[in-house]
């Protein structure tokens, strides 16, 4: 057997580092993950006994095979983490892992038998795949921008930390009703859609400089979409955990007291009524003994330490090297002006490593993709990477000095398309490619859009344009939140998609509402193009997004554009 | 009623397979035994034993037309799993030789 040096991270990565405790922890659900995989190929456990422990360990059956999902807790790697997983998709899948939604990466071809093997390679890494799948409260998501953002107020990572270990601790929220997901954002620019989950948090400063926090409750996509309701208006720093244990507690409770709550707690606040639960809310809050969820302000610093800004140099703002490479080549330029984005400090900006290539799989990454940017993460930003939710990939603390050589890296590796947040930059969900649950295919349809956009001039003349799909009402592919939203439906045994207009997923979210009959998979392409072309035709100028005119004049324009015709 | 085939999932790697004619489970689609209505049952009979002895999960009995006397799925998800993912041609059943999208 391979005796391995206790793993120890980069050391300014920006992940937070396992103590002895978070170890074996792990390596002890490995290892009874082991002895369980063994006794169901031995007879002794039926699927039945076995569903439910494969799928806490976050295997899931798919289509074609076995589907393993890996949690990275609020998306953060350190570049050893990264490498370990492309080494994991070389060794025992397809070359390929599948950066998702939430933040976490998906293995599409593991056998069961591997499986234990994969859990325990990840383990060596601080890695695991816990709390990716059944009732309980999943990774907590944040900002891929984190405690780089030049908006930020706090660091969200710290408070994601503190609910990771808060809920992994709580027995009685292994068992929720339903899954619950938690989002949490440092910044009044939601990069985290935090409205559109469970419970979503957004940090802000009051004028006296105190900390606390927006509550948002109830929200979610799926079957039956809400935008969270706001709780609390502010909620101090020190009341964080005790308030967040209220809601769980009386979601808990009214879940297991009646059976018709057996359901998201989006479904009870909205039948309870927000004032109701809300009101309930706080009478459990009153009660949350503090001295057990009280914020300990050392123990928040003692996290906020396992965050600790990496060694940024001090820089002056503008750097002539930075300058000159930018006059002088345009496609540098270009992808500066589009996957960039502001860093607090001088001299520092933040990249964004599009998974979006045109007619790619939006989100997929080849091993020797991941290994390049584990490589360029130890090169120029401290070993760091993150995973943001639209499915690409963030170093988040990249030297001006450092930008055009990043950026010659990333081009011949595919990594460089300029489209973040942009008609190319889509988020689908797997599809009727790969999942169980699908009606129809999405990755076909983000394929065949990118193409038809392929030229980045007119995709910087369309600007800002999300375009979400899913494959099912499930909502993985967020269409709900798609300033277009792409569902795939089955008509009669065919793919068909109905398009959503209007959504969308920062700190002033809306649920899109649905355009009129459905596509057939041929027509699909063309009717997203005429709805573009007519934003075109309505703007007042360019300096007004798609979701600008769709809010000032609503969908009729649109619908005319698509319907008129037919 | 239409030509069926019954399919499930292989237990220790997840491989898509189908009910052979001699009750075994085959890696390829054009492979699998054709039932009619009649025999349908006999062979998800077969398949629950496949089920028992711990060789598969999931077992469902599924339409298919007859290409050239091969069963071809009749829905799409089936013919993805029958043949790999459309998006990817280079893996899946239609990479190892075991048939390809028609
Ligand atoms: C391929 C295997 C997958 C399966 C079987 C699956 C299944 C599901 C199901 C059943 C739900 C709805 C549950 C509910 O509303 O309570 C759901 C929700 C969700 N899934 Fe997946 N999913 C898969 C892949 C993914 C992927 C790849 C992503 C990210 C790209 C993703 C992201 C999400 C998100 C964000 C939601 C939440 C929507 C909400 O707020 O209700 N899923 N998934
Ligand atoms: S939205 Fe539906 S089709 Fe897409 S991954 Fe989720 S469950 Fe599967």
């Amino acid at each position: 057997m391979n005796i391995q040096a206790p793993y120890t991270p980069a050391p300014h990565a920006g992940v937070y580092r396992y103590d002895e405790f978070d170890r074996e922890f792990v390596r002890q659900r490995t290892e009874e993950f082991r002895s369980q995989v063994q006794r169901r190929l031995s007879g002794e456990l039926t699927e039945e006994e076995f569903k439910p422990i494969r799928l806490m360990n976050g295997l899931y059956l798919q289509l074609h095979a076995y589907m393993l999902r890996v949690a990275i807790p609020y998306g953060l790697l350190n570049s050893d983490q990264l490498r370990r997983l492309a080494r994991i998709a070389r060794v025992y899948d397809k070359d390929y892992g599948h950066f998702t939604t939430r933040q976490n990466i998906q293995f599409n071809w593991p056998t069961l038998a591997d499986t234990p093997d994969i859990l325990a390679e990840l383990a060596d890494v601080d890695m695991h795949a816990i709390q990716t799948s059944g009732n309980c409260i999943r990774n907590v998501t944040t900002d891929q921008y984190a405690g780089a953002a030049a908006d930020e107020v706090l660091d969200p990572r710290v408070y994601a930390e503190i609910l990771r270990q808060w809920s992994t601790l709580h027995p009685e929220f292994t068992y929720l009703p339903r899954k619950f997901k938690i989002a949490i954002t440092g910044a009044p620019n939601d990069r985290a859609a935090v409205k559109v989950h469970d419970i979503g948090l957004l940090a802000k400063r009051a004028p006296d400089g105190r900390i606390g926090f927006e509550v948002y409750v109830g929200g979610g996509l799926g079957r039956t979409p809400y935008i969270g309701i706001k709780t609390r208006d502010w909620l101090e720093e020190r009341d964080f955990l005790a308030y967040i244990e209220a809601v769980l507690r009386v979601y808990n409770e009214l879940g297991r007291r009646d059976n018709i709550y057996k359901a998201r707690i989006k479904i009870l606040v909205n039948e309870m009524k927000p004032k109701a639960f809300i009101a309930m809310v706080e009478e459990e809050f009153a009660r949350v003994p503090r001295d057990t969820y009280g914020l300990d302000p050392a123990i928040v610093e003692a996290i906020r330490q396992h965050f600790a800004p990496p060694p940024l140099a001090d820089l002056p703002a503008r750097s002539d090297r930075f300058e000159t490479d930018y006059a002088e080549d345009r496609a540098f330029a270009c992808w500066v002006d589009g996957n960039t984005a502001a860093h607090r400090a001088n001299g520092y900006r933040i990249v964004n490593i599009s998974l979006k290539p045109i007619g790619g799989i939006p989100g997929d990454a080849s091993s020797a993709q991941m290994e390049l940017v584990a490589e360029l993460a130890d090169r120029y930003s401290f070993g760091e990477i993150r995973v943001a939710h639209e499915q690409n990939l963030v170093l988040a603390h990249v030297r001006l000095d450092d930008l055009h050589a990043l950026w010659q890296a990333l081009v011949p590796a595919g990594l460089a398309t300029p489209n973040i947040g942009l008609v190319s930059d889509i988020i689908a969900c797997p599809g009727l490619d790969y999942c169980a649950l699908a009606n129809a295919r999405s990755i076909p349809v983000a394929q065949r859009l990118s193409e038809r956009f392929a030229d980045l001039d007119r995709q910087f003349d369309i600007g800002r344009l999300q375009v979400n799909i899913s494959g099912c009402i499930n909502a993985c592919g967020h269409h709900h939140v798609g300033h277009i939203g792409i569902l795939g439906v089955d008509k009669k045994g065919e793919e068909f998609y109905q398009i959503t207009l209007g959504g969308k997923a920062e700190e002033d979210a809306a649920i899109g509402s649905i355009l009129g009959p459905g596509f057939s998979s041929e027509a699909l392409i063309d009717a997203i193009e005429t709805l573009i072309e007519t934003y075109l035709k309505l703007r007042r100028d360019r300096t007004e997004s798609f979701i600008q005119v769709v809010e000032r004049l609503g969908n009729a324009p649109f619908k005319e554009a698509l319907y008129a015709a037919a | 009623m239409p030509q069926k085939i019954i399919t499930a999932n292989r237990l220790i790697d997840g491989e898509v397979v189908w009910l052979g004619p001699d009750g075994d489970w085959v890696e390829a689609v054009a492979a699998a035994a054709i039932f009619d209505a009649a025999a349908l049952e006999v062979g998800m009979e077969g398949a629950r034993r496949g089920v028992a002895a711990g060789l598969v999960v999931d077992p469902l009995a599924i339409d298919v037309v007859l290409r050239g006397g091969a069963p071809v799925p009749s829905r799409l998800r089936e013919r993805i799993r029958a043949f790999g993912p459309t998006v990817h041609p280079d893996y899946g059943k239609q990479a190892d030789g075991k048939g390809t999208h028609p």
